[in-house]
């Protein structure tokens, strides 16, 4: 009775970039029941890239990257109001404020926070800063505008790098502290991150490799940090950017397959529960759900694109309002970008998923390539710096199982295109913070579920 | 007005910086920047940049109000 899934009571936890655009989409397919929005931080939903580049320049205020609406979704919206349960039996959302919300479809969008810096204490000291939300980021370029004698920042990720170029951009004297052998490595393998690694030196960022912070000091400021190497680095500002948390505490009781590494669903966001029996009226859509994908041999893909956000948020609202026969997969190719030092990267597919890479056009000299990423045979991903014309072609061979290397496509092609060298892509255990799209694993060893025990 | 620009779309053709360059800027080569919140007085420049974007990146609309319940 497709009628009845249109009405109803849906509400949506996370009121960002995923909750707004499966709200939207509800209502543009003809949903016509109440919607409710639940969403911690007190500010409509906003963007998020924006906020490690322009706002940390300095051009755009933290407070002025709220998200257009495609159209009004026509719902409650409770800002300021964290979820503090999930009810499936009850269907009932809990709140730290207020009385529970009742619900016929729940979707969960409450994506990720910041990793801490793991001592509370040092974390404490006023100087201190992490970078996820709007507030996070007022206070970092308040901080930058000060400016400090050096900044110091944990983790070598896209987050992490990005920052470094803002401080360069300002003038400001930078210290990068990196776990594994270069940036951007545990995302992008060794190629890549050689070209990262040159690319912080030669905007003058005091990069350190292969190092562990090991303390932060100061007396109530932050004054610097011990590293493991035996030096010290002095400065005023550290931000600890050892990459993302998923947000799935609140379901510890809910029954739902929710852990670490996010809340496992299928491929038509329907959230699993402890057991691995999918949930009828239960799903998830955004950086906290995890969800499996045929071209990478249906391994459950967690992702923090802002891409997937908007493709499964639609997905996830189509589903919720059509019944099983109507119903719609998520295989949205993984797709990002970010830029820093000037340089465009941008990527498709899972470049992690792979054991060899060419250099398909460009080269690492000219800093404009192309690189493909190979798995057994077949193309799984590439990355383009400053050639963006160039990803859907590439795109296209990842949507087709193209051999691996691809085969001439391209009239710029170098000689390093005929050469496939190991994709160099480190443990994940080994660096600060995972790579922003990770493979969670199905073999019996890994865990699906994760069981805990109530504190 | 807000903009949003889904850059795993764009591929920097770079339409909008000349169409509406108090909005949109390069960085580098090809890394788009937009200001997102518009000034009244630039909404009808930013419209045509966000119409002549060829692969159609951008998009414009309200904000969710503040202190919306």
């Amino acid at each position: 009775m497709p009628g009845d899934l249109k009405e109803g009571r849906i509400v949506v936890v996370g009121a960002s970039l995923t909750g707004l655009r499966a709200a939207e989409k509800l209502r543009e397919e003809g949903f016509t029941g109440s919607l409710t929005i639940v969403g911690d931080e007190p500010h409509p939903p906003y963007d998020r890239p924006p906020l490690s580049k322009q706002v940390l320049f300095g051009e755009v205020p933290a407070n002025a990257t709220a998200l257009p609406m495609r159209r009004d979704p026509e719902a409650e919206w409770r800002l300021g109001v964290r979820a503090t349960g999930l009810d499936t039996v009850g269907k009932r959302v809990l709140l730290a404020d207020g009385e529970p919300v009742p619900y016929d479809r729940v979707l969960i969008a409450t994506g990720t926070r910041a990793r801490p810096w793991p001592n509370a204490q040092e974390a404490a000291l006023d100087g201190v800063l992490t970078l996820r939300t709007c507030d996070d980021a007022a206070l970092l370029a308040e901080r930058l505008a000060a400016g400090p004698r050096r900044v110091l920042v944990i983790g070598g990720g896209f987050t992490g790098s990005e920052i470094a170029s803002a401080c360069r951009e300002r003038g400001l004297d930078v210290t990068v502290a990196e776990r594994g052998p270069a940036p951007l490595v545990g995302a992008l393998g060794g190629t890549l991150a050689k070209l990262a690694a040159a690319m912080h030196r030669n905007h003058g960022v005091d990069l350190r490799c292969e190092v562990t912070v090991t303390a932060l000091r100061g007396h109530g400021h932050f004054t610097g940090a011990e590293l493991s190497d035996g030096s010290r680095v002095d400065a005023d500002v550290c931000v600890v950017a050892m990459g993302a948390v998923r947000n799935v505490e609140w379901l510890a009781e809910s029954g739902l397959a929710a852990g670490p590494r996010g809340i496992a669903c299928d491929a038509g966001c329907r959230a699993f529960n402890m057991y691995g029996i999918v949930t009828d009226d239960v799903f998830v859509a955004g950086d906290v759900s995890r969800f499996p994908h045929p071209l990478f041999d249906y391994q459950l893909l967690s992702l923090e694109h802002w891409h997937n956000a908007v493709e499964q948020a639609e997905v996830a609202a189509h589903n919720m309002i059509h019944p099983e026969p109507l119903r719609r997969p998520h295989l949205a190719v993984p797709a990002f970008w970010s830029s820093q030092f000037g340089l465009n990267i941008k990527s498709v597919g899972v470049p992690t998923f792979s054991d060899h890479v060419v250099i398909a056009q460009g080269s690492l000299e000219a800093r404009r390539l192309a690189v493909v990423y190979g798995y057994r045979g077949r193309v799984t991903a590439a990355v383009t710096v400053d050639m963006a014309k160039s990803l859907e072609y590439y795109q296209d061979l990842i949507e087709t199982a193209a051999q691996f290397p691809p085969v001439a496509g391209a009239s710029d092609r170098p000689p390093a295109a005929e050469v496939p060298i190991p994709s160099d892509v480190p443990d994940p255990s080994v660096l600060y913070h995972g790579p922003t799209v990770a493979l969670t694993g199905h073999l019996p060893d890994r865990r699906l579920a994760m069981m805990r025990p109530a504190v | 007005m807000q903009i949003v620009v889904d850059l795993a779309r764009c591929q920097g053709y770079a339409q909008c910086v000349f169409l509406a360059p108090q909005a949109f800027e390069l960085h580098g080569e090809e890394a788009l920047l937009c200001h997102p919140a518009v000034p009244d007085e630039q909404r009808e420049r930013v419209r045509q940049a966000a119409a002549a974007c060829p692969v159609q990146a951008i998009l414009l609309g309200e904000a969710v109000s503040r202190g919306a319940r």
